[in-house]
């Protein structure tokens, strides 16, 4: 069942890609779509009846042949089941299947291609072809594997993002998406290098149980000696940075939207850029004994949310604000992986695909209505021309910003999710745990401020920009609509549904996830026993910040219910290494916090409202009155321009440099000076230079060569 | 079936086919040019199935030379061949490579009897190489084989062929006279050219003084730079490489083919026979400055890549760059560097051979290798795009290309050498997506505004059975490279345990040296 689910996908690219003139360009996306649903239908069943209690260490793995095998490094081609994996199935496959529906609809015409141009089969074969590559990479029992995943979603985008390729713009977006996450691919290696060094395997049963012993160890890089398991773990954070567009490696995910919409809300939205957080949580055994590598992600994750979700607030293109939002979600998952709750981190990638993807279908809706028009400066008043997809993207709206009521079970998925990351990054403690809670909140409000900015934008107000595109402003066909209404389904519920084991208490976690819990009196004698004193610095000093804020009621609840997660490291889909209690503290945390991200949505709202309801005249004033922070937010901290200066204009000087000097005068004129002060020579000695003569030369060479071997074979038998 | 001189068949039958040629094929005419790509065809896929037999007949388990045959020659000297896990492959790819390259110049009109008798005869002299196991044997293959290719640049070459190919002569022949004389020497201190005894030999390893200057290593210093010299022209490695994108761009596409997919692999191979068991002290001295010149190529070549106007001049670069990590690989001296290195010059053989054969494609149709000339190719072109977008990617190395699996395994490999060199050489990766990506976009991408493109055509049905081949070895290999690892692995290992052993017999000597 497994290897049907994984390859299904990829037959129905080949057979898209290559048979549609056989079969018909409608039947060749059908049969693309046909096999996707199958395989979401099998990952469903899979995650619905995986009992991680039934499989050793929780998981199960079926090897299929052989990789690459060279002394003692042995990787294969296998597909392992776990509840990390589970969760990623129907995440990919669900998205998929409903983009692959969506796309009937949405690229019936499209005014990039020509009349009688065959475009369809192309994008429904890139797509399948995208999904299976995202499922060897969460299907993979070993790094490499995972590795080619990682690549190959990365073609998958680079193909989709430049799909539209008579536009020069489409082209340099591809580009870049693909070279900015070569730089994070770059990390990721060189962690696969050192780690494979360490331990002489990069197999997932071998790497993930020697998270401990891993932070004992160093060596030597770079003329440092470092400690093994921060080291490693940087490194292939930087992988996850690249591929998560994380701040620094961030830039080329608002300019992947020059891609169709689908391939926005597929990729770039719900499952390729969530492989970074992917990683980062398979990899829970090592990052738990690297407490440097939890700590950068943790920052870099804040200042992510931060930093895109300021970027979120002035841009005008309706794909943009929502690549901002992704970019500054994804943040937010980085936060809860690096205050060591992997759960939540995969809590929140659960749900943010959903209304995520929903976003961007709908975004999708309503450029496809305005006649691919991407402005929001030329909508408005839309509610009434598309209502359902008004009302979608409302429900996507309310469940990003989080909206629910606090201190219950009523809300909308984000509002489960984003609490549970904020309340998590709070009970974490310490100046970063502070430091992360803030940014995160202020995050949350201007989450709150773009979402609701582009809702007033686009379907409130009067009508801006052409008025006949106006006028034919049109609902999109069922194709486009079924999926919206599927994935509203997810926005409203998956965060309820799914809390408990999320979120829940520590035994439900647990259990869900297959990690090993047990009382926490018990736990505490085990816990010295087998961690030693490796992970003291990291774990033990939040856990007393915790405490500080726990409060005395949650000691009385704690007496009869705290239980911790006591697998060992690679037992089980995540790790908590003994002493990070954090899952437990982030319940205890007090009721201002708990309100917190509810007040912060509510200020956002408030402003958005303000601003584009009340009194639309007041952006532009604010835009006047602050000219440099407007241009430098508009500009998107000018992270692009600084780029080029530094790294693709010098780059470039240098391979002139390098060809025009090194080459050719340095090399050229050194050593040629020699060769070229004897070719004249030799054609004067020939007395003619012209080409027809060259088998003169040749022969001159035979005679050479032979005078030379016969002196040699002379000299040797003398 | 009598395997006896199975070895000798698959050389010469080319050599035989193109005496034929030369002997009973007369005029100049349609009907005798057309005779002419035919028999040439015929003999270069006869050969390549007649040496499928010889990697039947291979046992990789087995570490010595195998299908071994020894003869009396003249003057006294032995003919004598034979293949081992190291050198089996590169006979399998040039018999593979061969009839694709005589397919692919099928629409040559100038010389061609001469044409495919050239490279006929280049294919015997590339497979010598790959077999002899006699010094003066290899000697003469070696060198020999740079006549052909010369003429081949110089004949049906570009408006600089005359430079190109005195330029590509010029370098890989002075290399080679300091070789001729380093085979003279070992000769004499070890009184045989046979190769697998000369494996056995140890040289002598001791610091010596020559002209006031004290030489670490020794003779085998000496010898190890005289083929140095040779094999680093060949590779080519920095900064020795300016012939090859000269030669690359003036040959005619089949002359690019071969010097890109089979003539570089030479230099590797020659490190791997030689320098690396014959000389292991002076390899050991010298590994950490090859592995920097290689990691210098990488860099520095990527950066010349990036920058360059010319189609077949970028792939060139690219090809030193890539060059770059075989020779990196190979002086890591561990089972992943050298696996990793020798997969790495078998995978540039389909890949950069394929690769020239593409940019072949598009100059047989527009007559340019200007990058400038080209633009919205995909629109007229679809089938061409793909084909060469694969290649593209192979050669960034993706995973599930080979191109990845050898660039993989030499990281792996010299990683564990040297973080510095590991961590530098990995930022190829980046690079070769930079200047990759930057031509398949100029060139296939954007709409086509060209007037001159509009009614380009899209790959023939004898182009695409040219590209087919190599696409099948290009995935094949990245999604189950066992297929040669299984291969060269036990003698891979037999030659570092024996580089190994020969380190640790010689620390001893010099400390009971300095006493």
């Amino acid at each position: 069942m497994e290897t049907i689910l994984l390859f299904a996908p990829l037959v129905g690219a080949l057979i898209c890609g290559f048979s549609w003139r056989l079969i018909g360009e409608q039947a060749a996306c059908v049969t693309a779509t046909g096999f996707l649903f199958l395989s979401c239908l099998l990952s469903w069943i899979i995650f619905l009846t995986f009992d991680p209690a039934a499989h050793e260490n929780g998981y199960y793995s079926e090897p299929l042949f052989t990789w690459i095998a060279s002394g003692s490094l042995d990787t294969s081609w296998g597909i392992r089941i776990d509840r990390l994996t589970a969760i990623m199935l129907i995440v990919i496959t669900t998205v998929s299947a409903l983009v692959h529906l969506y796309s009937f609809g949405y690229m019936a015409h499209d005014e990039n291609f020509k009349e009688g141009e065959s475009y369809r089969p192309r994008f429904f074969a890139y797509l399948s072809f995208f999904t299976f590559t995202m499922l060897v990479l969460v299907t993979a029992d070993n790094l490499l594997q995972l590795f080619f995943g990682w690549e190959g979603v990365g073609v998958a985008s680079y193909l989709l993002i430049g799909f539209y390729y008579r536009k020069p713009s489409a082209g340099a977006a591809a580009m870049k998406a693909f070279i900015v996450n070569r730089v994070g691919d770059f990390g990721f290696l060189l962690g696969i290098f050192a780690l494979f060094w360490m331990t002489d395997s990069i197999n997932f049963d071998v790497i993930l149980a020697m998270g401990p012993e891993l932070a004992e160890m160093t060596f030597s890089f770079l003329g440092y000696e470092v400690n093994a398991a921060n080291t490693i773990a940087m490194l292939l954070f930087i992988g996850a940075m690249g591929k998560s567009a994380q701040l620094f490696l961030h830039t080329w995910l608002p300019d992947a939207m020059e891609g169709p919409t689908p391939v926005s809300a597929l990729i770039h939205a719900a499952t390729m850029v969530t492989a970074g957080v992917f990683l980062v949580c398979r990899m829970s055994p090592i990052m738990e004994y690297a407490p440097f590598a939890t700590n950068l992600i943790i920052i870099v994750g804040a200042a992510t949310a931060f930093f895109a979700a300021t970027v979120g607030l002035v841009q005008n293109d309706i794909k943009r604000v929502i690549a901002y939002s992704t970019c500054s979600q994804l943040g937010y998952m980085f936060v809860a992986a690096g205050v060591g709750v992997y759960s939540v981190a995969m809590f929140h990638l659960f749900t943010h695909a959903f209304f995520k993807a929903m976003l961007f279908l709908g975004a999708g809706s309503v450029i496809h209505a305005m006649h691919h028009e991407q402005d929001m400066r030329n909508y408005g008043g839309l509610r009434k021309k598309i209502p359902y997809t008004f009302w979608a993207m409302m429900i996507g709206t309310l469940a990003i910003t989080g909206v629910g009521i606090p201190l219950t079970y009523i809300g909308f998925a984000g509002f489960f999710s984003k609490d549970a990351v904020i309340e998590s990054a709070f009970a974490f403690g310490g100046d970063l745990g502070q430091y992360a809670f803030w940014l995160l909140v202020i995050a949350a409000a201007f989450t709150s401020f773009y979402s609701w900015r582009l809702m007033f934008l686009t379907f409130f107000g009067e009508p801006r920009g052409d008025k006949h595109t106006h006028d034919h402003a049109h609902e999109s066909p069922w194709t486009m609509l079924a999926p919206l209404g599927v994935l509203a389904l997810g926005a409203v519920f998956s965060g309820f549904i799914w809390y408990n084991s999320f979120f829940g208490h520590t035994d439900e976690v647990g259990e869900f996830f297959g990690v090993e819990y047990a009382e926490a009196g018990a736990h505490a004698a085990e816990g010295e026993h087998a961690a030693g004193d490796s992970h003291g610095a990291n774990a033990d000093a939040p856990a007393a910040e915790g405490e500080d804020h726990g409060g005395e009621a949650a000691y009385a609840e704690e007496a009869e219910h705290h239980y911790v997660l006591i697998g060992a490291p690679g037992e089980g889909a995540i790790h908590a290494a003994p002493g990070n209690d954090v899952l437990n503290e982030a319940h205890e945390v007090p009721t201002w916090v708990k309100f917190s991200p509810f007040i912060a949505m509510l200020l956002g709202l408030a402003m958005a409202i303000l601003f584009y309801l009340v009194s639309p005249r007041l952006p532009k004033i604010w835009a006047e009155t602050n000219p440099i922070l407007y241009r430098f937010l508009l500009n998107k901290w000018y992270f692009d321009e600084i780029y080029d200066a530094i790294f693709v204009r010098p780059a470039v000087a240098l391979g002139r440099l390098l060809w025009k000097s090194g080459d050719g005068k340095v090399i050229d004129g050194g050593i040629n000076g020699l060769a070229m002060g004897i070719i004249p020579f030799i054609t004067r000695l020939a007395g003619r230079a012209q080409s027809g003569y060259i088998f003169h030369y040749a022969f001159a060479m035979v005679l050479g060569i032979v005078v030379l071997i016969t002196w040699a074979t002379l000299s040797i038998g003398g | 079936m009598d395997f006896n001189s199975l070895l000798s068949i698959v050389t010469f039958l080319p050599m035989a086919a193109a005496l034929i040629m030369a002997l009973f094929l007369r005029g100049d005419d349609a009907m005798a040019q057309q005779n002419a790509k035919w028999l040439a065809l015929a003999a270069t896929t006869a050969t390549f199935i007649i040496s499928l037999a010889i990697l039947f007949e291979f046992d990789p388990d087995q570490t010595g030379f195998q299908l071994v045959e020894e003869r009396e020659w003249l003057l006294g000297l032995t003919y004598k061949l034979g293949v081992d896990g190291i050198s089996v492959l590169f006979v399998m790819l040039t018999t593979f490579l061969m009839p694709l390259v005589i397919a692919a110049c099928w629409d040559v009109t100038h010389r061609v009897k001469d044409y495919m008798i050239a490279l006929l005869i280049l294919e015997t002299l590339m497979i010598g190489v790959f077999v002899a196991l006699d010094l003066v044997l290899f000697y003469l293959f070696f060198e020999a084989g740079l006549i052909p290719m010369f003429l081949i640049i110089g004949i049906w070459g570009g408006a600089n062929r005359i430079y190109a190919s005195f330029k590509f002569f010029l370098y890989t022949f002075l290399g080679s006279v300091l070789m001729l004389v380093a085979m003279v020497a070992m000769y004499i201190d070890a009184g045989t050219t046979d190769i697998p005894s000369l494996l056995q030999h140890q040289f002598d390893a001791g610091p010596i003084s020559l002209l006031g200057w004290q030489i670490a290593g020794g003779m085998q210093m000496l010898l190890w730079l005289a083929f140095f010299a040779s094999f680093a022209v060949k590779m080519p490695m920095w900064p020795v490489h300016t012939w090859l994108p000269d030669a690359h761009v003036q040959a005619p596409t089949a002359g690019s083919v071969v010097l890109a997919a089979i003539l570089l692999k030479m230099g590797g191979y020659g490190f791997l026979r030689f320098s690396l068991p014959m000389f292991p002290v002076a390899s050991d001295i010298m590994a950490p400055l090859v592995m920097w010149l290689s990691v210098i190529a990488i860099i520095y070549t990527s950066l010349v890549a990036m920058v360059q106007d010319d189609m077949k001049k970028l792939i060139a670069y690219s090809s030193v760059a890539h060059m770059g990590f075989v020779t990196m690989g190979i002086f890591a001296a561990n089972q992943q560097g050298v696996d990793g290195a020798i997969f790495q010059m078998i995978s540039h053989g389909f890949i950069s051979g394929a690769l020239f054969l593409c940019v072949g494609v598009i100059y047989d149709r527009m007559h340019t290798r200007d990058i400038e000339a080209y633009g919205g190719l995909v629109t007229r072109m679809p089938a061409y795009a793909l084909v060469f977008m694969l290649f593209t990617m192979a050669n960034v190395g993706l995973p599930g290309t080979s191109g990845f699996v050898g660039e993989f395994l030499t990281l792996v490999g010299v990683f564990q050498v040297n973080t510095w060199i590991g961590v530098l050489a990995a930022t190829g990766v980046i690079l070769s997506a930079g200047y990759a990506l930057w031509l398949y976009r100029r060139v296939v991408f954007g709409d086509l505004i060209k007037e001159s493109l509009k009614s380009i055509t899209d790959m023939t049905r004898r182009e695409r059975m040219i590209f087919a081949p190599l696409i099948v070895m290009t995935l094949l290999l990245g999604v189950y490279p066992s297929l040669v690892t299984d291969i060269i692995g036990p003698s891979v290992e037999a030659l570092l345990t024996n580089y190994d052993v020969a380190l640790a017999q010689h620390v001893p000597d010099t400390q009971v040296a300095s006493h």
